[in-house]
């Protein structure tokens, strides 16, 4: 009977796998879509990590992980992740200050929090999902749009771990926790004249920051940014070498296993943050649109998942998960490709790393819990 | 909680927040079309360009030297050869920390503060990155094991095996061979473009002497590799190789036993030796005394070896025999003589009084003779045997500057005798215009009477006493001397020519009688001789001394004794040498300077029997199995990718 309303609801047609799917409160296309993405990503990885098969066993371990983590989110109904948001926030942030206090210092950074018996993990990516969570529960009492008093609160819940996470340093994050929040205030109709003011205080404050706030590694990246020719054995090397990977690969690519700028380790990182290079110098312009193109389609999945939510908490949140992953796909290409200076956003389920892919993949079992517990009401 | 406030608003909260998910997705849009014209940009437009940078990254270019060209004597024996030698090489590009890893370098092998100054030089100068720079060469057995041990804590650090040039007569051969050593940015720069990337493998040049003369011909031509390489400069594979042409074996027409004899000749005193072969204009010997050891300055001389060398007093480093310019002194008598008797201003008949002095009519001054109470009755004959001023200073006075000139420049006196040696230095033959161009003076006849026996501005360098003394020996016909065994270009001085040829026979009878007659200044000699050697001793004065005062070799210091030279050719029927021997400060031409000339003759003419052997003319009958064959096995084995010579 449920069932039956339900089929009436979904825009989209049913078919039996799909009621299946619905079932399990999992959405059939984006499930899909985040599958090519992953395999996708692995067939990449093999390549720069030259045919690495153990560290594709060990990401593959991880998908699975973060899978199973997915599915778990998606059955958890909407309604207790706006319970338990705040709570979830304050742990959060608890873990950044004890980071700070007391973390795992590795790479020049302190980022990790060892767990005695269960290893170290990065509360900042808790983050990622609690902020947006957080600002998506304080809109959810009230009234929209925002009002000035709304904005400067959002800017505290949003800001404070942000900046927490840029001490440790980790910029890539810190941004990218900014971002998650800082849209939802967008999406949730902030005054185009509120942006215009930010957006200038932001363009006098870069330099200002740049002098005074950015450690000496984050302003060679952006000195770098501005002039890799500069310097091009030493810090200009990553960007140069990476557009030249990518150019190189022209339309079609050098095929697969067959980038010479990755597997002759002209290209670092490749495995990591520089991926995409070895995407674009083995299969080219194909390879970067195909890329590109599964990840406009899982953000417009999740855009339409907020646009077919029905309450303000859902709709936020799903709006912020999905425009944050593009945030993820727009910086990590763009540095890539020398367009924005380099900070550390990996290729979503793409760049080898296992936190970042299991926070990702634990956000869209979020996504799909919104989806697939929709409340019967009439349109 | 909920108020029918609220629930209205949800209409308009709705309404915005689609507004403002249109709005996401309009700017979704269009980054990601940034992202695409990004992606175009570089992969379609700027293709062309990546790529290239891209195969630039992966190929490399890499020049292969060619193995240097092997000198030997004319009888095969080696006298330069390439031998492997371990050295000190760092790749800075791999290197953390110069400073660091130069300090734990210099606490295992010993670096002097010169290795490093040169490295730093070679740092600064540009070079493809991920080259090696090197840093010390000839690392003992000890040392290399030494890095060896600790070399998987430095990286960037290597030892390469690279050929470099062996001298094994050292200084026997220094200022004839000379010697390669490293190229400087400063060498390459001079070079035009096909000359830098034919040296763009190379590591050595030649400097002076033979090797700098005969450069093209001994380096070769370079071969091209192309290679994959990674990121860390690590070659991968070899995608394209030109072998090189290696440089070409030199013989040369020195004869290392003729060198040998004239150097032990001079034994410790400065001097020069030169011994040509008249037949041809081979040079036999090129000694110049003190050398220098010229390994030293293969792969770079230290402060404290080169120090010593510059401030010996007795200049090791400087060329006598190309270089030096001493008065002829009496050596040119016999040549001054002929120009005298072509001139017709004597012949063998005309005879003059000598009172030990000789005066222009009417004028005050007076030429002393070497012998205060003079020689008496002197004609040609004897004033050559006994080396007579007087009669020199009459007949010159009489044949005047012009023609006496004229003469001697066709025995190379004054010019460049077009040796295969470079910088040679060209003497002084004055002259009127020469005066008046170099002093602005005109031309006195005491200036002419001093220049008739070897004096004054005259100024000749051993190599040029000995070819004049060559063509003397070939009676006036001019040739160019050679130290290689390569045909010599055509001579450019006229020849001598002499209307009545029997002037020839006869002014050599006079010089056989120097060393054979009875009277002779240099009869010492004849003592135990096969053979008829024609000499002339001479002597050059090192300060003029006043008209009246008394002349002591044993009074004044060593340094201000006078030069003693002698020059002859043998045998004199028939000769195959001609040698020119100066003795710095050796005071009598006969005594210190004529034992040298005949030992140096004996070398060549006799054979080790002690036989009269007259060598014959230009390459021995025999080529010893070393020549020309393949390059020696220590070379190849560390140049396996060469081929070997053909």
């Amino acid at each position: 009977m449920r069932r039956d309303f339900l089929r009436q609801m979904s825009i989209q047609p049913v078919g039996s796998a799909h009621s299946l799917a619905w079932r399990l409160h999992l959405d059939a296309p984006l499930l899909a879509a985040l599958i090519t993405l992953c395999l996708g990503g692995l067939l990449v990885l093999y390549s720069a990590g030259d045919s690495n098969m153990e560290m594709v066993m060990r990401q593959s371990l991880r998908f699975g992980l973060g899978f199973g983590i997915l599915f778990v989110m998606a059955q958890i109904p909407p309604r207790s992740y706006r319970f338990w948001a705040p709570a979830f926030y304050g742990v959060g942030l608890i873990l950044l200050v004890l980071v700070l206090v007391m973390g795992t210092h590795a790479m020049g950074a302190q980022r990790w929090l060892t767990i005695p018996g269960i290893g170290r993990f990065q509360p900042s990516e808790i983050m990622k999902l609690a902020v947006p969570a957080m600002v998506a529960w304080y809109f959810s009492e009230r009234a929209l749009p925002a009002r000035l008093r709304d904005v400067l609160i959002v800017l505290a819940i949003t800001l404070i771990p942000a900046a927490l996470i840029a001490r440790q340093p980790d910029l890539g994050t810190a941004l990218l926790v900014a971002a998650a929040g800082l849209l939802i205030l967008f999406v949730a109709g902030l005054s185009w004249r509120l942006i215009a003011v930010a957006l200038a205080a932001l363009s006098i404050a870069a330099p200002l920051m740049y002098f005074f706030v950015l450690h000496g590694y984050q302003r060679r990246r952006v000195d770098t940014f501005l002039n890799p020719e500069a310097d091009p054995l030493g810090a200009g090397w990553n960007i140069i070498q990476s557009k030249t990977a990518i150019g190189s690969g022209g339309i079609t690519g050098k095929g697969w296993l067959n980038g010479t700028q990755s597997r002759l380790d002209f290209l670092p990182e490749s495995s990591t943050d520089f991926i995409l290079a070895v995407l674009g110098e083995e299969i080219g312009l194909i390879g970067i649109l195909l890329l590109l193109a599964t990840y406009l389609f899982i953000v417009g999945r999740g855009l339409l998942i907020s646009w077919q939510a029905q309450d303000n908490f859902s709709r936020l949140l799903a709006a912020s998960l999905a425009l944050t992953f593009f945030i993820y796909v727009f910086v990590n290409i763009g540095m890539v490709s020398g367009l924005l200076p380099v900070v550390g956003v990996p290729l979503p389920l793409v760049s080898f790393g296992g936190t970042s892919a299991v926070t990702l993949l634990s956000g869209f079992g979020i996504l799909m819990s919104i989806h697939t517990h929709r409340k019967l009401l009439g349109h | 909680m909920r108020s029918p406030m609220t629930f209205k608003d949800h209409h308009r909260e709705g309404r915005i927040f689609a507004v403002r998910l249109i709005w996401s997705v309009v700017i979704v849009v269009v980054l990601s079309l940034t992202l695409v014209a990004r992606m175009i940009w570089l992969q379609g437009i700027q293709h062309d360009r990546y790529t290239t940078l891209s195969n630039k990254n992966r190929v490399q270019t890499q020049a292969i030297a060619p193995p240097r060209g092997l000198i030997y004597d004319r009888h095969g024996v080696l006298l330069a050869d390439n031998q492997p030698d371990f050295s000190l090489a760092l790749i800075p590009e791999q290197i953390p920390d110069l400073d660091a890893t130069l300090a734990e370098l210099a606490s295992i092998v010993s670096l002097e503060s010169g290795d490093i100054d040169r490295f730093r030089r070679r740092l600064q100068s540009p070079r493809r990155p991920w080259e090696p720079v090197p840093l010390r060469a000839r690392l003992t057995e000890t040392e290399i094991a030494r890095i060896a041990v600790t070399q998987h804590a430095m990286p960037g650090v290597r030892i390469d095996a690279d050929p470099i040039r062996h001298y094994p007569y050292g200084v026997l051969l220094s200022h004839v061979l000379g010697y390669v050593n490293r190229i400087s940015a400063e060498d390459i720069e001079q070079m035009d473009a096909d000359e830098q990337a034919n040296y763009s493998g190379t590591h050595y040049a030649g400097r002076i002497g033979v090797e700098r003369h005969y450069e093209r011909l001994l380096h070769g031509q370079a071969g091209y590799r192309k290679v994959e390489t990674n990121a860390r400069g690590r070659i991968l594979r070899v995608l394209e190789e030109i072998p090189p042409q290696p440089g070409q074996d030199l013989r040369l027409q020195l004869d290392i036993r003729v060198q040998q004899a004239a150097w032990d000749a001079l034994g410790e005193r400065r001097g020069a030796v030169v011994a040509i072969d008249p037949r041809d204009g081979g040079v036999l010997a090129f000694v110049s005394r003190p050398g220098f050891d010229p390994n030293l300055f293969v792969t770079g001389i230290s402060h404290l070896d080169y120090a010593g060398y510059r401030d010996d007093h007795d200049q090791p480093l400087f060329n006598r025999a190309l270089q030096g310019q001493y008065p002829p002194g009496s050596t040119v008598k016999p040549i001054i003589g002929l120009a005298g008797l072509q001139a017709g201003v004597t012949d063998w008949q005309r005879t003059i009084w000598d009172p030990g002095f000789y005066r222009i009519e009417g004028e005050q001054r007076v030429f002393r003779d070497w012998r205060r109470q003079g020689h008496g009755w002197v004609d040609m004959h004897k004033a050559v045997m006994q080396s007579c001023d007087t009669y020199f200073y009459d007949m010159g006075f009489r044949l005047g500057i012009d023609r006496m000139a004229d003469f001697l420049a066709r025995f190379s006196i004054g010019l460049r005798t077009g040796i295969d040696l470079p910088s040679e230095a060209r003497g002084i033959m004055p002259s009127r215009e020469w005066k008046r161009g170099t002093r602005g003076q005109a031309w006195f006849h005491g200036d002419t009477i001093n220049t008739s026996i070897g004096q004054g501005y005259m100024l000749t360098t051993p190599l040029q006493l000995a070819l004049s003394t060559a063509i003397l020996a070939r009676q006036g016909i001019p040739v160019v001397p050679r130290v290689a065994q390569l045909a010599p270009p055509a001579p450019t001085t006229e020849p001598a020519v002499m209307n009545t040829p029997s002037h020839w026979q006869r002014m050599t009878q006079a010089m056989v009688d120097v060393i054979h007659g009875s009277a002779g200044t240099a009869r010492l000699l004849s003592r135990g001789v096969q053979y008829q050697i024609a000499g002339k001793s001479g002597t050059a004065q090192v300060f003029s001394l006043a008209n009246d005062e008394e002349y002591n070799a044993e009074e004044i210091a060593e340094r201000l004794r006078d030069h003693a030279l002698f020059v002859a050719f043998a045998p004199a029927e028939n000769p195959a040498i001609a040698v020119a021997v100066l003795v710095e400060n050796g005071g009598g031409g006969g005594s210190a300077a004529g034992p040298v000339a005949r030992a140096t003759l004996d070398a060549w003419l006799l054979n080790d029997a002690g036989e009269l052997a007259v060598p014959p003319v230009g390459l021995p009958e025999t080529v010893p199995a070393t020549l020309g064959g393949p390059v020696p096995t220590e070379a190849a084995l560390f140049n396996p990718e060469t081929p070997d010579a053909p």
